[in-house]
């Protein structure tokens, strides 16, 4: 990228709330019902029907505000946002306009020097979601499932103080990660729950005023987030370099292509003639309320990682890791807990083996195979030295497949390690006696054979071997001792 | 938009004796404008009807401009009647599936879902 | 039988519930004897929108069931009549209009839930101005409503249908809906008693919105006694309402006897000029003198703001409905235009063909006073005026407990005179419009003749002071007999 520019990104998270029904009624929420199933008369817009408001979407509203550090409105109104469309049966979206319920929040993430950069959040509001369209399969026709009109969304809008794409998906996760915490949303982009847009400009370095932005849509996973916001970057600088305009649109993302290319339909005259919905009235929350929420609030991402650092004496970049989420960050305090090892050993498993098996099997930790008591009944084997960290694996694998406790496997597949000396001394004379070659060679300088000698020890030996001693032998014998 | 504003300082009884003089065709907004409303509200004017139309619509704005002249400063926009706040109702699923009998008054229903002309993205 | 039968609708509903606890006559008997006298008088006046004669009849069987087994509740047997703005499950629901035409609607309104489980007997859907849009029930795309007391004439809107049958004693009540004079207006131009309640006290939920912070259901009917009757079945808090408020309803009919000495009347100095027609003028100071000597007093009132309040809610409501009216799109329920070439098609011909010339007026003045570059300077604006008149009434009330004055500036006008200029209909409802936008109850009582044509005496109260205007209302109607004098070809 040509750096004589500045790129300005702002972002737009749609985020369902996690409520069992829709913001305004009493239907459903659950996702993958059949068409217009949860589709309520309230949700549809028959005539004289009243939206309600689900109280829940108020309280999760209210801890997000908090969790960064934003003001929550002690008064907030809903307002209509009036336009047609199908998936909007009533012609209009409850949102909230003036006075949203969230206000002037921020977050810290870390660019690509590794400083940390506050991002502002202008403001989160409250609204409802739209029905969804169905293009194929109707003919000449699109066909309408309202069962998702009405859900309750939260509207989570970035000042425009992201610089790169980078930057974009660490605030992204970032707020993916606290809504998971916060238990106010599953953030499932794949079904939908966590949809963000990205407004993009670019403006020569040094200017004050911000170029034209385009807005890209149908962004659902971080890493298309990251390539569209990308493409789109360098399709604007080469515009701009042209000596052309950039023009003011909105733009869908092809993850086929990997191109953004601006959308056909509607959006000419976005009049959306916002005013306070009048069946609906203020929303007015006291300090009563606020405090509750905020005494109900979790230790936040960011918190939990500060603490992972200093407490458990965690690598930075892996305490990253397991705080991404709640549940990782729990299940790995409760093996850290019952281990005797040290908590570094504990994350290692966790975000190696542990994490590796999940994935291979497509299962949240919550399914995992192997307790966190028992993850850590194993890591004390390997403290304790009854096995090595290599035959642990093996045994991992076992309980897994739910062969049993560590213990159990041990026993059962004789895995202890061989600690006694005179018996490794004994492999030991044996295999340099087997390979005079090599020992003339590593005599000779090759140092590096020390790693077949130890290997021909393992195995011998089954791997069952303790290396730490395997390696003081071997030297001692190697060099002639 | 150009828009010829007609300010009626006058009260509101007035006009009941002055709707003898009341001149005709006073147009306030034009034919554009007009337009413009009407694709915003989805309404198909008739072109028999349009001229009608746009002068009624005229009217109406000329009568409302007399708010123009009311002492509202310092005065909050009356948004409800009684001053109330949002009762908030308990999370919980109250309404069962009624699908077919309320697909019964759709006049474009295929496989449950409602049919419109095929839009473009 | 017959002969007591014949007389039935003269009675009230208060009458007709005395005779049908005493077994005078059968609610079947009733029933049948008032759905035959509706049929007889449909062509003419054209009150209803549909006939619901087979419910009416299942309903009566059960009402005398019912008080056989002695478990009947508040208006068990007793005829009712709902605009056809009420949603009605499993009735036709056309709100007047082509759009809903045929519209069949999945649920009750809780109001007419209410008054179905206090044992009323719904006998059909009445006629009304197109959405409830008008002060004339000329907009109504099943054609006008006639005036019982003159043909020619119209009885009044946009609850024309309810007022005109309940005069012409073809029903003695029916529900109604009032957003700026159109429970009042036409209970004054057809001699009848019309009361809007608070805004919050009757739920609106069923209730096909027009002008959100303005609708109020209430009722027609011919004298307030019947009125606090109803409304003590209708009133009362609704989950399902967000603006309902939770109030404990009064028995109503109890505090009718409430006397009216002591009573301090308000009379406002800008309702009694050069706008009112002298006839209605005298016959309003007549019923003021009336109630003079029955022991209130009266007291002048300055409303300075009043005269904003026809241009503030020909801001406010057309607003609000422009955005209600948008639902109306062919794509869930109602007209549907044919072979629509693509969805703008849809949406514009749909809506074009549905709505009659009216609404689609006040959509598009809606459409134009939220629009960008618009929405300060006649929205925001038109709701501080609003601020300013409801300011004006609390001012008021601080020196009177209720506001008297003419309900309507003349006496009913003759059907396709006001058409033309949509001002001059709008200011049918200079009076009532004040009382919608602060929210406040009033009630239009019979309060005289002019040149044989009924003349309607308002009353309004501060919030929640229904007891209050009923009780002044029923005194009045203790010490004249207007309320009691029908159209000659009804009565």
């Amino acid at each position: 990228m040509s750096s004589n520019w500045e790129v300005v990104i702002g972002l737009e998270i749609h985020n369902q709330l996690a409520t069992k029904s829709k913001i305004f009624s009493g239907a459903s929420t659950a996702y993958g019902a059949d068409a217009n199933t949860q589709a309520c008369l309230i949700d549809l817009g028959y005539p004289g029907v009243l939206p309600v408001l689900n109280g829940e979407v108020v309280r999760m509203a209210a801890m997000f505000g908090l969790a960064v550090n934003a003001t929550v409105a002690r008064r907030s109104i809903f307002a209509r946002k009036n336009y047609f469309y199908p998936d909007l049966p009533k012609g209009y979206q409850i949102s909230q306009y003036e006075l949203p319920i969230v206000e002037n929040g921020e977050l810290m993430i870390l660019d690509e020097d590794g400083n940390e950069k506050r991002i502002g959040i202008t403001r989160a509001h409250l609204e409802e979601d739209a029905g969804k369209s169905v293009h194929e399969g109707f003919g000449q026709s699109t066909g309408i499932d309202l069962n998702r009109a009405g859900t309750p969304l939260l509207e989570i809008v970035s000042e425009p103080d992201l610089r790169s794409a980078k930057q974009a998906i660490s605030y992204l996760r970032k707020i993916h990660a606290i809504v998971r915490y916060l238990e106010i949303s599953d953030g499932n982009m794949q079904e939908g729950s966590f949809r963000c847009d990205a407004n993009v400009s670019v403006r020569p370095i040094g200017q004050e005023e911000l170029g034209t932005r385009t807005e890209l849509k149908n962004l659902n996973s971080f890493r298309f987030i990251e390539k569209a916001i990308n493409f789109e970057i360098e399709r604007q600088i080469e515009v701009l370099e042209d000596g052309g305009n950039v023009v003011q649109e909105t733009r869908l993302y092809d993850s086929d292509k990997d191109e953004t290319r601006p959308m056909r339909s509607k959006e000419e005259a976005n009049d959306y003639r916002y005013f306070p919905d009048p069946d609906l009235l203020p929303v007015e929350l006291d300090d009563e309320f606020i405090e509750a929420v905020r005494q109900s609030l979790p230790e936040l991402p960011d918190a939990k990682l500060e603490r992972f650092i200093e407490q458990y004496k965690l690598k930075p970049g892996d305490a990253e890791i397991l705080t991404h989420s709640r549940a990782v960050a729990d299940y790995f305090e409760a093996v850290a807990k019952e281990t005797d090892a040290i908590p570094q050993v504990a994350a290692n498993w966790v975000i190696g083996d542990l994490s590796a098996a999940l994935n291979k099997e497509s299962i949240d930790i919550a399914a995992s195979r192997i307790e966190a008591a028992a993850l850590a009944g194993l890591l004390n084997r390997i403290a304790d030295n009854t096995i090595s960290g290599k035959i642990a694996k093996q045994v991992f694998d076992a309980m897994w497949l739910g062969e049993g406790s560590a213990d159990n496997i041990i026993e059962a597949k004789g895995l202890k390690q061989i600690t006694d000396f005179s018996a490794i001394e004994g492999i030991v004379d044996a295999v340099i006696a087997a390979n005079p070659g090599q020992l003339a060679e590593y005599r000779g300088g090759k140092d590096k054979l020390l790693g077949f000698f130890v290997g021909q020890v393992m195995q011998q030996t089954g791997g069952k071997a303790n290396p730490g001693q395997v390696n003081e032998i071997l030297k001692k014998k190697l060099s002639g001792d | 938009m150009h828009k010829a504003v007609c300010i009626i300082a006058a009260p509101c009884s007035a006009w009941l004796l002055g709707r003898q003089e009341y001149p005709e065709h006073f147009v306030s907004l034009t034919r554009d404008q007009v337009q413009q409303i009407a694709i915003l509200a989805r309404l198909k004017l008739a072109d028999a009807e349009f001229d009608d139309v746009v002068d009624k619509l005229s009217r109406i704005v000329d009568f409302v401009d007399q708010l123009q002249a009311a002492p509202t400063d310092d005065v909050l926009p009356m948004a409800h009647p009684l001053n109330m706040s949002q009762r908030l109702r308990a999370d919980e699923v109250t309404e069962p599936d009624e699908r077919d009998e309320i697909q019964e008054n759709a006049a474009s229903v295929e496989d449950g879902y409602y049919l419109v002309p095929k839009v473009l993205e | 039988m017959a002969q007591a039968t014949d007389a039935l609708y003269a009675r009230t509903l208060t009458e007709l519930a005395s005779g049908l606890k005493q077994g005078e006559f059968s609610s079947r008997d009733l029933t049948e004897s008032l759905l035959q006298r509706i049929d007889e008088h449909q062509a003419r006046l054209n009150t209803f929108i549909t006939v619901t004669s087979d419910i009416a009849l299942q309903r009566a069987a059960a009402a005398d069931k019912a008080r056989a087994n002695g478990n009947e509740g508040p208006l068990n047997g007793l005829p009712i009549v709902h605009k056809d703005l009420f949603c009605t499950r499993g009735v036709l629901t056309t709100c007047g209009s082509h759009i809903l035409g045929n519209f069949v609607s999945p649920y009750d309104a809780t109001v007419v839930e209410r008054i179905n489980a206090a044992g009323a007997v719904m006998l059909g859907k009445t006629n009304m101005d197109e959405f409830a849009m008008g002060s004339s029930n000329e907009t109504s795309y099943f054609g006008p409503v006639k005036n019982p007391w003159n043909e020619k004439l119209s009885p009044g809107g946009s609850s024309g249908g309810s007022a005109a049958a309940v005069a012409a004693r073809i029903v003695p009540a029916g529900t109604g809906t009032d957003t700026g004079g159109s429970i009042r207006q036409p209970a004054a131009l057809t001699g009848t008693v019309g009361l809007k309640p608070t805004y919050g006290r009757v739920s609106r939920f069923g209730m096909v919105a027009f002008a959100s912070s303005l609708d109020q259901a209430g009722v027609i009917t011919r004298s307030a006694e019947d009125a606090a009757l109803l409304l003590g079945v209708m009133a009362g808090y609704d989950p399902r309402d967000s603006t309902s408020v939770d109030r404990p309803v009064p028995d109503y009919v109890a505090g009718l006897s409430k006397p009216v000495k002591g009573l301090k009347i308000g009379i406002v100095r800008q309702h009694f000029d050069e706008g009112l027609d002298a006839g209605c003028e005298e016959r309003v100071k007549a019923a003021l003198a009336a109630l003079k000597e029955a022991g209130a007093t009266l007291i002048e009132v300055d409303l300075p703001n009043i005269d904003l309040s026809v241009p503030a809610y020909y801001v406010v409501a057309p607003a609000e409905c422009s955005s209600n009216m948008s639902r109306f799109d062919g794509v869930r329920f109602g007209h549907r235009a044919d072979n629509p070439q693509d969805l703008l098609d849809l949406y514009c011909r749909t809506r074009g063909e549905g709505f009659g010339a009216e609404v689609k007026r006040r959509i598009m003045i809606g459409t134009y006073v939220l629009s960008a570059g618009y929405y300060d300077a006649y929205y925001l604006k038109a709701q501080k005026v609003r601020q300013l008149i409801s300011q004006d009434f609390k001012k008021a009330f601080e020196n009177v407990d209720v506001i008297a004055g003419p309900t309507a500036p003349t006496t009913a006008f003759a059907i396709g005179e006001k058409t033309d200029d949509p001002i001059t209909m709008y200011l049918n409802d200079i009076y009532t419009i004040g009382a919608n936008l602060a929210g406040l109850p009033g009630i239009s009582v019979p309060c005289g003749f002019v040149d044989g044509l009924p003349v309607g005496l308002q009353l309004v109260g501060p919030h929640f002071a229904e007891e209050q205007i009923l009780a002044c209302a029923h005194q009045y109607q203790q010490l004249t007999d207007w309320h009691q004098q029908g159209p000659r070809d009804f009565s």
